[in-house]
């Protein structure tokens, strides 16, 4: 049964893991992080409120996330395939990744930027700093730590996500094990795709906090 | 010259459909070159104030005005130029927790868009100025509570500013610190000639380094003038009381408050030596002169701008007569004296 034709559909499965679950939370930060910015800075004790952007932003990411990640997949099937020309396979699946991704990477950002001391924003504002400075010098500076480790908590929910796309023909690990353990009863190669996701989990959340860890000058 | 001018400056907050009125109808006028306290108990509305003065916060009413230019009339652009004249430290430092202390410094010239080699040579001489010079590559973690604020300073003084704000500068630090960041602010206002404004409710820190002071009390100016003269003449009720509460804060003497504040006595004055009343024995030769003990509720000496000044609260005998006599007879040897009311803590 453990032919080497097993072997590469295995090894193909994560490379093809790897693909979307990295370019995903990439295109999710290209989205995400400003709106968690614009979220942060429109908020009404932010640096520039308005009461309009941010509750537009607020509704949008409620919205999303409401949405149970495998409906939302199903839902967004004709929008995907309108943008990649198909709706199976890890590339149509990061579409659906990074529209659930954006909205809980920019969560993840506000909440990230919303721990910095209040004190050093208006130490800044007193001496002259714009508000585009504030937020590019003080904000994302002073939350590197909580970003980076809001950016590991992020790519481990999308590798979940991305498992969860293997149900409507994603690939990827996710699919090999759905269609392995749940179709066909092979719970051995189940097992063994189970077994790597958990793996890849563990590899990105111990290179996480390590960089987190590197990058904090608070200690 | 006049430095910052504030006329008839009032601010309002609206806290969820209620107005708070935290500062109402303020006049000060700063001279180039002071030093100068303002004193309030917390919710005084002395942070208020002094965020007023570099319009982080917008008065309600009135006018703040720098070198006669009203900041009011400033688009948010030259506002922002504004600031760079007007540096502010805090009582928790504010410093960037991320980056070094050279880096800290470098920050305001870097918002102002001087060349980082200008900035970092700058910043180096700075840092000699407030004495860490050995400190530019630690972050703002490793260091005391003072060192912090001697960055914070350095940081303030980065930009060449024409005025610094202190906003509870000391209070988060020991007496020694304080005395140390104080001397190094006096330093600083000698040296390049920065007018200083203090916002504190310690009257040990208006004492030590401030010529002229104002004291606030719920959002209203209650009493400003020199330092000397309202130690020796406090006039309203809240710059009496925020003297007398100005004692030494350690355990010993705490205790011997609890002996002092037993001994009663119904009409308390409370007198300042100047520096020529000090050398006569004048409590002496007065109870010899009407053969009648005084109570010496309290003596010390303080530290005036620099003149040491003898206080002493005196609690009186009982007789009229002889207490109307007693004060007449201090006020000829020259002594300001003040009644105290209330018991003395």
């Amino acid at each position: 049964m453990w032919s080497s034709e097993v072997t590469n559909m295995i090894i193909v499965g994560i490379g093809e893991t790897l693909y979307m679950t990295l370019v995903s939370t990439l295109l999710g930060y290209v989205l995400g992080l400003p709106m968690g910015i614009v979220l942060t800075v429109t908020d009404r004790d932010g640096i520039h409120p308005n009461a309009v952007i941010y509750k537009i932003l607020d509704f949008v990411a409620n919205l999303v996330r409401s949405i149970p990640f495998i409906i939302l997949l199903v839902v967004l099937i004709p929008f995907t395939r309108l943008l990649v020309g198909k709706s199976y396979g890890p590339t149509a699946m990061i579409v659906s990744l990074v529209i659930a991704a954006a909205p809980y990477i920019a969560r993840m950002v506000e909440s990230s930027l919303k721990e910095v001391d209040a004190g050093v924003i208006e130490a800044a504002r007193s001496m002259g700093a714009s508000n585009f400075t504030i937020v590019m010098k003080v904000m994302l500076v002073e939350a590197r730590t909580s970003l980076i480790v809001g950016a590991t908590i992020s790519l481990g929910t999308i590798l979940g996500y991305s498992a969860m796309a293997g149900t409507v023909g994603g690939g990827g690990l996710g699919a090999i094990a759905i269609r392995y353990g749940y179709t066909r009863w092979q719970t051995d190669i189940m097992i063994v795709t189970v077994l790597l996701l958990i793996i890849l989990f563990q590899i990105f959340q111990t290179v996480g906090m390590k960089l987190a860890d590197h990058f904090d000058r608070r200690k | 010259m006049v430095e910052i001018e504030v006329k008839h400056l009032s601010k309002t907050f609206e806290q969820k459909g209620i107005t708070v009125h935290a500062l109402q109808d303020i006049n000060l006028n700063i001279e180039s070159g002071d030093i100068y306290g303002i004193i309030g108990m917390s919710g005084a509305g002395k942070s208020t104030l002094v965020r007023c003065l570099n319009y982080l916060e917008r008065p309600t009413e009135g006018e703040v005005l720098i070198e006669g230019k009203d900041l009011g009339t400033l688009n948010e652009k030259e506002l922002r130029e504004q600031r760079s004249d007007i540096a502010m430290i805090f009582q928790h430092f504010n410093l960037l927790m991320q980056k070094s202390v050279l880096d800290n410094i470098c920050f305001p010239l870097q918002i102002q868009g001087v060349k980082k080699k200008e900035a970092r040579a700058k910043a180096r001489e700075l840092l000699k100025t407030v004495g860490l010079e050995e400190k530019e590559k630690a972050y703002p973690a490793q260091l005391s509570g003072g060192q912090k604020q001697r960055v914070a300073i350095a940081r303030a003084l980065a930009a060449n500013p024409k005025i610094l704000l202190c906003d509870e500068a000391t209070s988060a630090l020991d007496p020694q610190t304080t005395a140390s960041i104080l001397g190094l602010l006096k330093q600083i206002n000698e040296q390049f000639g920065i007018t200083i404004v203090i916002i504190t409710h310690q009257m040990s820190v208006i004492r030590e380094i401030c010529n002229r002071v104002a004291i606030i009390e719920r959002g209203a100016l209650v009493e400003d003038g020199s330092v000397t003269d309202i130690f020796n003449h406090p006039k309203s009720k809240a710059a009496k009381e925020l003297i007398l509460r100005d004692r030494p804060d350690t355990e010993a003497d705490r205790k011997q408050d609890v002996l002092v504040g037993q001994l009663k006595s119904k009409r308390k004055i409370r007198i300042v030596f100047s520096d020529n009343s000090a050398f006569e024995p004048v409590i002496a030769n007065m109870i010899l002169k009407f053969e009648t003990p005084v109570n010496i509720l309290r003596a010390d000496t303080k530290n005036v701008g620099g003149v040491a000044k003898g206080e002493m609260i005196l609690g009186l005998p009982e007789d009229k007569h002889l207490q109307v006599d007693m004060e007449q007879y201090l006020t000829d040897c020259g002594l300001e004296i003040e009644e105290v009311t209330g018991d003395v803590e």
